[in-house]
């Protein structure tokens, strides 16, 4: 159960983006969990509205995007997306394949609107 | 008004820093350091008493070993002469970088060969957290089910080696050893795997000499660093 730590470094990411941006108000976080990073998206969701509730970012919403292990074929060059484990290339058969990402755990975008007056 | 920002960076950017941060430590110093997960009871703090015990005298060995509470498997490991701190996490169920970054602030690092992290027992958070090592190892016994690799994919996906252990007991239980290094093949293909017993005669052979293998690539790494400034 580290979800809760995970969350925590989620909304210290998005504090220092908001400084950034004086004058706005996040709304919505966007990030991507690979299929190989440990991370239960539900459960990240749940702590996350756990630690803004009733704080100023009460109104900041998680949205995560589970993203597929994926693995790039040495012999055709091949990339291909790994259903069940199957780790063979799909089009040449062969087995001599590379990992392509799968542990991803990054941020992607944060949704922000004008706290007051819009700046012209 | 909406406005959507592009964020580029990972969520651990912190303790991605200070991992980076550490490795870079530990290559140019020429320490190999193992990060050792498991589930609880597995034996990792056996593997390594047995490898402190068994270690050529000559190499220069420290334990970092976490715990949610208690210093238990320090005072287990202290035995050997070797320096050993327990990092106890209160609660938390990981190492991160920061805790270790903190443990290594009084220990130099020049005179180390290698150091052992001896994760919390988990098989689950501590896959997320790089603790600037070179490698992680991921320790499997073999009284507990052979299909350990398919239920945690993500630190069989992320570690370089899989130490099966207390295969002593095979003939006792009903456990395939091959299917279990079948299925971390399947999640890992290509992964390197030993297979080791704390209490059976040269039952830690495959282990120490993996170990050899890459004390050396360490040291030559660290060689390098120091041609290429």
């Amino acid at each position: 159960m580290h979800e809760l730590s995970i969350a925590e470094s989620i909304l210290e990411a998005v504090r220092k983006e908001i400084a950034l941006h004086p004058g706005t108000v996040p709304t919505r976080v966007g990030i991507k969990i690979g299929s190989m990073a440990a991370i239960d998206s539900e459960s990240l969701t749940f702590c996350f509205d756990a630690i803004v509730s009733g704080t100023e970012w009460a109104k900041l919403k998680l949205e995560t995007n589970v993203v597929p292990a994926r693995r790039i074929c040495n012999n055709c060059r091949n990339e291909f997306v790994v259903v069940d484990y199957n780790s063979i290339c799909p089009a040449c058969g062969s087995s001599e394949t590379l990992p392509d990402g799968g542990d991803e755990l990054d941020l992607e975008y944060l949704e922000v609107e004008n706290a007051g007056t819009p700046v012209a | 008004m909406q406005e959507r920002l592009s964020l580029k960076s990972k969520v651990l950017n912190e303790n991605q820093r200070i991992a980076e941060s550490l490795r870079e430590r530990f290559r140019d110093n020429g320490v190999l350091c193992l990060n050792l997960i498991s589930s609880p009871g597995s034996g990792k703090t056996a593997l390594l008493e047995k490898t402190l015990a068994h270690l050529d005298p000559s190499t220069q060995v420290a334990v970092l070993t976490g715990d949610i509470q208690t210093d238990n498997d320090a005072r287990r490991l202290a035995r050997f002469g070797f320096p050993v701190k327990q990092i106890t996490t209160g609660g938390t169920c990981h190492l991160d970088g920061k805790m270790i970054e903190k443990h290594l602030e009084d220990w130099p690092l020049e005179n180390l060969d290698l150091l052992f992290i001896e994760n919390v027992g988990n098989l689950v958070c501590p896959s997320s957290y790089d603790l600037g090592e070179n490698s992680k190892i991921v320790l499997l016994s073999v009284t507990e089910g052979e299909d350990k690799p398919l239920k945690y994919p993500a630190i069989f996906f992320k570690s370089d080696l899989f130490v099966l252990t207390k295969v002593d007991l095979l003939p006792y239980v009903p456990f395939s050893a091959e299917l279990a290094e079948a299925n971390a093949r399947r999640v890992h293909p290509g992964m390197e795997i030993v297979r080791a017993s704390a209490v059976a005669e040269g039952g830690l052979n495959a282990w120490l000499s993996w170990l050899d293998r890459r004390i050396d690539v360490a040291r030559e790494a660290q060689s390098l660093a120091m041609a290429g400034r």
